[in-house]
């Protein structure tokens, strides 16, 4: 067995770099990426734990997870076209209406 | 060191530098969404080594089938090319972010080593589809359901926003 440590060790470097995405790019496409390596991250350290207390509680948040992964890249790449097509462009400085 | 911990390492490291590859790669977004597959499997694997079987085929399915090709779908249809970093900050703010990330890792390695739980003794079958399956339709069954809802709403959200007009 893997030690726990290890594992969550990896899930937060994982996390890091993902955040690190969100933050520091500025393609819409490649932030939600990076979000996705996130919840990833986040998956790894419910199956490390699950693994950890030999309960399947842990697999079935990460289904859940899953589910709404694939929700939020729908939606997310639906706005993304729709902002393509009404702006010509995919770049978040670009649409800094909102920010204070 | 055992085969499968020889596994957990070999496609930890190789999640990390595909992880990389994908945040840091600002010339070609497609090659990005493909470092993002390479990591999506590498995380199957270890969910196989963490005895988590039915996860590792659904990670496989969902995301590195189905999530990832829409992504690719995605930049191949709006012909996406390069991007940038964002533009460099003020000084007082990276040293306040410098500050927060050190004091966050800090927390995480004097914390979480002495709070985590000993590892147990595993059932028979356990992480298969018999075993997940019998818990997410008894004890988690109305969640499961609720997820139907939140799929519906995403579907017909996805298909409002990218209708050509919004009338």
């Amino acid at each position: 067995m893997v030690p726990l440590e290890h594992v969550i060790g990896l899930s937060a470097i994982l996390f890091l770099i993902g955040a690190i995405g969100a933050l520091t790019r500025r393609n819409l496409i490649v932030l939600l990426m990076s979000i996705e390596l996130m919840l990833n991250a986040a998956n790894l350290a419910l199956v490390g734990f699950s693994r950890a207390w030999a309960e399947h509680d842990g697999h079935v948040f990460v289904l859940m997870v899953i589910v709404v992964a694939a929700c939020e890249v729908a939606v997310g790449l639906g706005i993304v076209i729709a902002l393509f097509r009404n702006r010509e462009t995919v770049n978040v400085e670009d649409v800094s209406l909102l920010k204070w | 060191m055992s085969a499968p911990e020889w596994f957990f390492y070999g496609a930890g490291a190789l999640s990390i530098v595909s992880a990389l590859a994908m945040v840091l790669n600002v010339r070609n977004t497609v090659a990005a969404a493909l470092s993002l597959v390479v990591t999506m499997i590498a995380l199957a694997v270890i969910y196989v080594v963490l005895d988590a079987h039915l996860v590792a085929a659904l990670q496989i399915m969902v995301y590195a089938g189905a999530i990832v090709v829409l992504f690719l779908f995605v930049v191949m249809l709006l012909n996406l090319r390069s991007d940038t970093f964002a533009p460099p900050r003020q000084r007082l703010l990276k040293a306040a972010g410098v500050v927060l990330a050190l004091g966050v890792t800090a927390a995480f390695v004097s914390l979480v080593p002495s709070s985590l739980p000993t590892v147990r003794e595993l059932p028979e079958g356990f992480g298969g589809y018999r075993a997940v399956g019998t818990e997410l339709f008894t004890r988690f069954v109305l969640p499961f359901e609720v997820t139907s809802l939140l799929i519906l709403a995403a579907v017909a959200g996805a298909v409002v926003l990218a209708k050509r007009r919004l009338d």
